[in-house]
């Protein structure tokens, strides 16, 4: 019997594994707050991911309890802020993106179920005045 | 002594392992982010002139859901279960009995289905204090869209046969004006004392 020849497996596997590099995007930020979003039955997947900004909201994860507290933080990029630096945030990351790309930009909360809507009603306002009028409340599936 | 020396190829036989390793590395890394949630619109911020005249809706076409810091729902003036809502809401946006207490019905023209009456001038507005938690409003918010999507889906499959999501671009159009989702983002009230 005649060997197989392997010879072009190699490449084969490299192809894919370009795939798999192309396609993976390594979180491009550090969590500092913890948040467990709310379960919701009629769920939209996001559309365009490129022109999405997050925003996170909970409670500070516990190595930055001692210095931030336990109270509820809004997550801006790579840092805690107040709800008033949202108007900046998403100024910033829409200029960032291709003018045909603007009018898709959208902004996604997660937030924890628990967080109180003070903070997301503040944060909302400031979404309005920036006219980041299209946002998406990140949720996950309900658990059967 | 001109004997020209082969060259020995290079033994490549574990070169499939090594890419074999870094490919199962980036399939456990990848998260293929299915990122989803509930898409809402927020209005647009009111102008310094509209701040003052507040839009007069009649009292009929409003359904007032609230929500105070400890998380208990009202709907109108009766307090509610989550799961009251959904029904509520539906009953609410159609109106199939032309109920006077539920807003009024108007005969409109859309395309493709003809006269249907609808009741456009129906606004939902959901209120919450400033303690009131997250998952609550969400719950609330998925129920609302939840009411609008079932009614959507009956009506479709009333007029063409299949469900909405199954529509043309111009069918699902159709469905929208007969049943548009007017959810109001009611600017924040402090009810109570909340936080």
């Amino acid at each position: 019997m005649p060997e197989l020849n392997t010879s072009s497996l190699p490449d084969l596997i490299f192809s894919v594994l370009f795939f798999f590099m192309m396609v993976t995007s390594m979180r491009e930020v550090t969590l500092m707050v913890k948040f467990d979003r709310p379960a919701g039955t009629q769920l939209e997947k996001l559309a365009r991911k490129s022109c999405t900004s997050f925003i996170y909201i909970g409670r500070p994860q516990e190595q930055y309890r001692a210095q931030y507290g336990n109270s509820t933080k809004i997550q801006l990029n790579d840092k805690f802020a107040e709800a008033g630096e949202v108007y900046d945030f998403v100024m910033d990351d829409r200029n960032k993106l291709a003018e045909v790309d603007k009018p898709f930009y959208t902004v996604s909360i997660k937030a924890d179920h628990e967080s109180p809507m003070g903070t997301i009603t503040d944060v909302k306002q400031m979404l309005r005045k920036g006219y980041a009028l299209k946002i998406v409340y990140s949720a996950t599936k309900p658990r059967e | 002594m001109g004997k020209k020396r082969k060259m020995p190829g290079l033994n490549t036989s574990s070169t499939a392992d090594i890419s074999f390793m870094l490919l199962i590395f980036f399939l456990v890394t990848t998260s293929m982010d299915t990122d989803q949630g509930l898409a809402r619109t927020l209005p647009k911020p009111p102008e310094e002139d509209e701040l003052n005249n507040e839009i007069k809706v009649k009292e009929r076409n409003i359904l007032n859901i609230r929500i105070n810091k400890d998380n208990y729902l009202m709907i109108g003036d009766d307090y509610v279960d989550i799961s009251d809502v959904k029904p509520r809401a539906k009953e609410f946006i159609a109106n199939p009995e032309n109920n006077p207490h539920l807003p009024e019905l108007k005969p409109k023209q859309v395309k493709l289905l003809g006269t249907m009456m609808v009741t456009e001038n129906h606004v939902i507005s959901v209120q919450t204090d400033r303690g009131t938690s997250y998952g609550v409003y969400f719950q609330v918010q998925d129920q609302l869209v939840a009411a609008y999507n079932e009614l959507r889906d009956e009506l479709a499959k009333q007029k063409f046969g299949y469900k909405y999501q199954f529509l043309t671009k111009e069918e699902q159009e159709a469905i929208r004006e007969v049943y548009p989702q007017k959810i109001s983002e009611a600017e924040p009230k402090q009810y109570g004392k909340g936080q």
